[in-house]
């Protein structure tokens, strides 16, 4: 487990597919998380292996790989799996913070939910 | 090939073409032919799961909508202004609240014009004019694919005659694809854009600071960037979500409004932001002339109130404030915070949309619609505030949002 | 059909003042009595009322990019409620308004007709829009030319036909009404920091002066016979000393004639009126510029008015909306348009006690006392200089020197000797000001059917409680304040809309747009304008501007 600040946003992938949000294709666009490559190997990481990240707000599961972001930061593309762990409070301004909510992140066997049973409806 | 105006991002790039028989396309970028290729579509108006006419299901809204306290009717930005007009006036008339999807985005950046104004211009202006184009905490390539080809890095124009007439700068907490096309990349840590824009101002006003770094940039390639800044003839901060979304929100766009104001006494700069959906600044404008505010609007005592505090759809939500809501082309459940969207699936939430979402799994009503810029017609802003009539290229069996949105508020009339 | 009865009649164009008449509508025109079956006619019994034509607003920013990012500046603005939803809108704001209020403020003051001042060609569609959601006024909008690369390009070359074929492409593209120039070269120069300072300088890259383009600009708008001359806002806006660069500009004029208008309006003369040479010494150059005025027949004025109170200043002059920035410390937005202009926005308050505020005040008055009254139109700038809602208030003051005594005490004294105000003698009449808010703005644009009541007008009428055979103005300054706040009733197209100062239904006013391309080959400048944008537009040139379907009204009136 190590301690993470996370961010979220577009990517060219979710938003090609983001007007079709049941497609394989969006479920892969936005169902993981991008780490350095220290941490990756500090987690113990392999290709395909999946991490719960964990916030105040809430924990998902999604897939790792390895991105070009600093250590102790990871990225998750805007949609389902990153508004589980991002934060609600908006500090009055309606905003919540979808960007730098502190966290940890540990590797985990649980699978990574579909789109459906992620919002409760299967 | 028929002359397309694109409907994805608020580049609206109106020199596309798209040929729907064959569904291929010239000039799109890989959103914008994602836009216009065929896909899934909702195949008819239900109510509960159950297949219904259009009629039954403008009736049954109407309904929901009357018979709530204070429904919330939102999303907007990637629908033509003639609909969002009828929006305005149908959530006037039922008392409801007013939100689009700039509170969830670019609307940190309204908050800063009302503290500060913003010095801008047009997409035109970086084309013709801009010797420095600062990213900050934006990724054109992934977000606006086209808009280094078409409006900055790459454009050519009046004074720029080659990209080597220019310098660009990006400025991000990752190395994102966009880094790559920078003269310059500064990387920074996360949350700390305002002290980062604090020590520019203290360095473009002549004052020396005490850190030897802020927010991971060293002091001198600060110092560099602040000289390159007033060294400029023509300059350009084109800002992202990585401002309005990260640790200080407004505070931080204010803060580089002043910047801007501060560098014009010395040459030209501009800053605008770089808007996300087609017609999300649309969104904001046609409430601005016809109810005096953008967004966060709420009509229940008659007259419209602005409090993104109170009346954005995130914070309406987390108070479970509403007990009923319209989704115009948008899809919250898939892009709130999860506490936000848990109340969505207890109260009656009504869809209108092309295309089948996380919404649609949680909505009561579900009314589909004709694509904007494909099968119907409207103007729409394009991010910098210019409007561009977007293209009926085919017809379609589908309702146009415009359409829709008017019978419902012919309906609701009818029973006020 | 209307039988508007017994009513006293001021109407300046037909030269009626205050004869006890009759004025019969049909079909939203004012027809002759025989025109009409009176036992089918609604009777409106204005006996002892003063009858005139609805009121003209030919310079007010009502519309478009401009307000709108005012408003959303100044969310302040928007605690004022007007009027609660019900069966017509909420109707919001203090000075600045939204669109729906905009178009009952004016009905509720008897105006029935509202130009937009300043349209950035490639915001036409944005100005359309809000002006198709401005309810009952009649509008049209002034489409910018005098810092668009084209017509520097045109200036310079000299080329008239060419400019000619561009000013005709360009309404028909924004369905615009007429050429408005502001700051001319000016607003460029701001796109390198600076500004333009006098006629002679040039602008930067391209070898042409404001001289030269005014005159150009005047010269094609006179020769391709436009309803409305040239309408501009002269360099040095703001600046000290600029008075004397008003006074050359007018004489640019002097020699070019049109038998049925003026030549050049000059827009808020009140901004660039001013002598001296730094806000110091600064006074008033209201008095020289009123003999100019008075002295040539060919070129008309707008007062720009300021109002005491809250404003918004709006203008496409981007540099000066810059240097108000600096000097108020207010917020600022500035926006600069492709290759067409700029513009800038800033919030200002009119203090009665601050010296220059109170300066303003009293420019805008003598202006309005000086000139004589078919040559200066009543306008405050709407908001520039204030609310237009307060326009009874400088109708008062125009008409009682009483009033303004009693103003003069409250403002700073610094205006006893910066400005001729307190000495002016002039009282205008009811006739005088009734010209000034109908006829003269109505003439001034070109517009045959509004701002009078004879024959075949169109049916704009306001009815107030004031009888002109009664009422001493120069005493009765409040009950003239009064009264024309609340009209007893506003007619449009013949239809009731407001009634003892309540607003009784919405309807929708026309905007008249003006198309001149057959009297100029636009097919000269094809090429130059697939170049135009090629090289410069991020927009194709096939998606610029408004086409006539998209507007709720459109009234194209073609010049032969």
């Amino acid at each position: 487990m190590i301690e993470v600040e996370v961010i979220t946003g577009r990517t060219i992938d979710q938003g090609k597919t983001v007007e079709e949000k049941f497609s394989e294709e969006y479920f892969n666009a936005v169902n993981y998380c991008e780490i350095n490559e220290q941490d990756f190997k500090k987690l113990g990481l392999r290709d395909g292996d999946r991490v719960r990240v964990k916030t105040d707000f809430g924990e998902v599961v999604v897939y790792a790989k390895i991105g070009d972001v600093p250590e102790g930061v990871i990225f998750i593309p805007m949609g389902p799996y990153a508004n589980r762990i991002t934060s609600d409070d908006t500090d009055g301004t309606g905003m919540p913070r979808f960007k730098g909510i502190i966290g940890e992140i540990e590797k985990t066997d649980e699978p990574v939910k579909s789109v459906k049973q992620l919002l409760g409806v299967e | 090939m028929a002359d397309a105006v694109c409907t994805f991002c608020g580049n609206v790039c109106d020199d596309v073409e798209f040929d729907v028989n064959t569904q291929k396309g010239k000039r799109l970028c890989a959103l914008g032919l994602a836009k216009f290729r065929e896909k899934e579509r909702i195949k008819s108006p239900m109510i509960n799961g159950k297949e219904v006419s259009y009629e039954e299901a403008v009736e049954e809204t109407a309904e929901i909508l009357v018979n709530a306290k204070k429904p919330l009717l939102y999303g907007w930005s990637s629908t033509v202004n003639e609909a969002i007009r009828y929006g305005i006036i149908l959530t006037e008339k039922v008392g409801g609240v007013y939100d689009q999807c700039s509170s969830v985005c670019h609307a940190p950046g309204t908050l800063a014009i009302i503290e500060e104004g913003i010095p801008g211009g047009s997409l035109g202006t970086a084309k013709n004019r801009a010797d420095v184009i600062v990213f900050w905490g934006c990724n054109p390539l992934e977000a606006h694919p086209r808009h280094p080809a078409r409006y900055s890095a790459m454009a050519k124009g009046f004074l720029i005659k080659s990209r080597k007439d220019r310098k660009i700068v990006v400025v991000d907490v990752r190395k994102t694809k966009s880094a790559a096309m920078a003269d310059k990349f500064i990387q920074i840590k996360p949350g700390y854009d305002y002290a980062i824009i604090s020590a520019l101002r203290a360095l473009v006003k002549g004052e020396d600071i005490e850190a030897r770094e802020v927010g991971g940039v060293p002091k001198e390639v600060l110092a560099e960037l602040a000289d390159m800044m007033k060294s400029a003839n023509y300059g350009v901060i084109f800002y992202g979500l990585g401002i309005t979304q990260s640790r200080g929100r407004d505070r931080n766009v204010e803060n580089a409004v002043k910047l801007i104001q501060l560098l014009n006494r010395h040459t030209r700069w501009v800053i605008w932001p770089m808007r996300g959906h087609y017609n999300v600044v649309g969104a904001g404008e046609i409430p601005a002339w016809e109810v005096g505010f953008q967004y966060a609007i709420d009509f229940s005592r008659g007259y419209p109130r602005f409090s993104p505090a109170e009346f954005s759809a995130v914070e309406m939500l987390l108070r479970k404030d509403c007990d009923a809501m319209l989704v115009m082309s948008s899809d919250p459940a898939a892009h709130f915070p999860w506490k936000a969207v848990e109340h969505m699936k207890n109260i009656p939430v009504i869809q209108i949309d092309p295309f089948p979402n996380m919404t649609t799994l949680l909505s009561n009503v579900v009314i589909p619609s004709a694509v904007a810029g494909i099968e119907a017609e409207g103007n729409v802003y394009r991010m910098d505030g210019i409007v561009l009539r977007v293209k009926k290229l085919v017809d379609s069996e589908y309702w146009s949002d415009e359409k829709i949105v008017h019978e419902i508020l012919k309906a609701v009339e009818r029973r006020l | 059909m209307l039988w508007i009865k017994n009513g006293i009649v001021v109407d300046p164009k037909n030269g009626i003042d205050a004869e006890r008449m009759d004025i019969f509508v049909k079909n939203g025109k004012i027809v002759n009595e025989e025109d009409v079956r009176k036992e089918d006619c609604r009777v409106i019994d204005a006996n002892n009322k003063l009858v005139v034509a609805g009121g003209v607003d030919m310079h007010a920013h009502i519309a478009g990019s401009k307000i709108n990012v005012g408003r959303t500046m100044r969310p302040e603005e928007m605690r004022v409620v007007r009027q609660t939803a019900g069966k017509l809108r909420a109707s919001m704001g203090r000075v600045l308004l939204t669109s729906p209020a905009i178009g009952y403020e004016y009905a509720r003051m008897g105006y029935t007709t509202a130009v937009e001042a300043a349209t950035p060609p490639i915001g036409a569609p944005h100005t359309h829009e809000e002006l198709d959601s401005i309810p009952v006024v009649d509008k049209a909008s002034l489409t910018v030319f005098g810092n668009w690369h084209p017509v520097f390009k045109y200036a310079a070359d000299r080329d008239r036909e060419k400019m000619k074929a561009f000013i005709a492409w360009a309404l028909e593209r924004t369905k615009g009404f007429g050429v408005k120039v502001v700051n001319p070269g000016g607003v460029e120069a701001w796109m390198y920091g600076g500004n333009v300072r006098n006629l002679d300088d040039e602008v930067p890259k391209w070898s042409v002066t404001p001289r030269e383009i005014i005159t150009e600009l005047v010269n094609a708008n006179e020769e391709l016979n436009l309803p409305h001359s040239v309408h501009l806002h002269c360099n040095n806006l703001g600046v000290p000393g600029n008075y004397q660069t008003t006074i050359e500009t007018i004489k640019l004029v002097s020699g070019i004639r049109n038998d049925s208008r003026q030549v050049l309006h000059v827009t808020h003369v009140q901004f660039n009126a001013y002598a001296g040479s730094s806000w110091r010494d600064v006074a008033s150059g209201a008095a020289e510029i009123a003999k100019v005025v008075n002295s040539m027949d060919n070129v008309t004025i707008d007062m720009g008015q300021a109002i005491f109170g809250h404003a918004t200043a709006m203008t496409s002059d981007a540099p000066f909306q810059f240097t108000l920035h600096k000097l108020t410390g207010s917020r600022w937005v500035n926006k600069d348009t492709e290759i067409e202009g700029g513009a800038g926005i800033v919030p200002i308050t009119y203090m009665p006690k601050n010296p220059v505020h109170a300066l303003q005040w009293a420019i805008g008055l003598e202006l309005g006392l000086l000139v004589e009254s078919d040559r200066v139109v009543l306008s405050t700038d709407y908001p520039n200089g204030g609310p237009y809602t307060e326009y009874p208030y400088v109708m008062a003051m125009l008409m009682s020197r009483r009033m303004r005594e009693k103003e003069l005490d409250r403002v700073s004294p610094y205006v006893q000797k910066a400005t001729s105000l307190p000495a002016i003698e002039v009282e205008k009449t009811l006739y005088e000001v009734i010209e000034m808010t109908r006829s003269l703005p109505a003439r001034v644009m070109g517009l045959e059917s509004k701002g009078h009541l004879g024959t075949g007008a169109d049916a704009d009428i306001a009815i107030y409680n004031l009888n002109p055979n009664d009422l001493d103005p120069a005493s009765q300054y409040d009950v003239v304040n009064r009264e024309f706040r609340v009209p007893a009733y506003t007619i449009k197209d013949g239809e009731i809309i407001v009634k003892d100062g309540n607003l009784l239904k919405e309807t929708w006013g026309r905007t008249y747009w003006v198309d001149a391309r057959k009297k100029a080959s636009v097919d000269s400048i094809d090429s130059d304008l697939n170049e135009f944008f090629t090289e410069y537009y991020t927009v194709r040139r096939e998606n610029y501007g408004v086409a006539e379907y998209w507007m709720r009204k459109p009234e194209r009136l073609e010049v032969n």
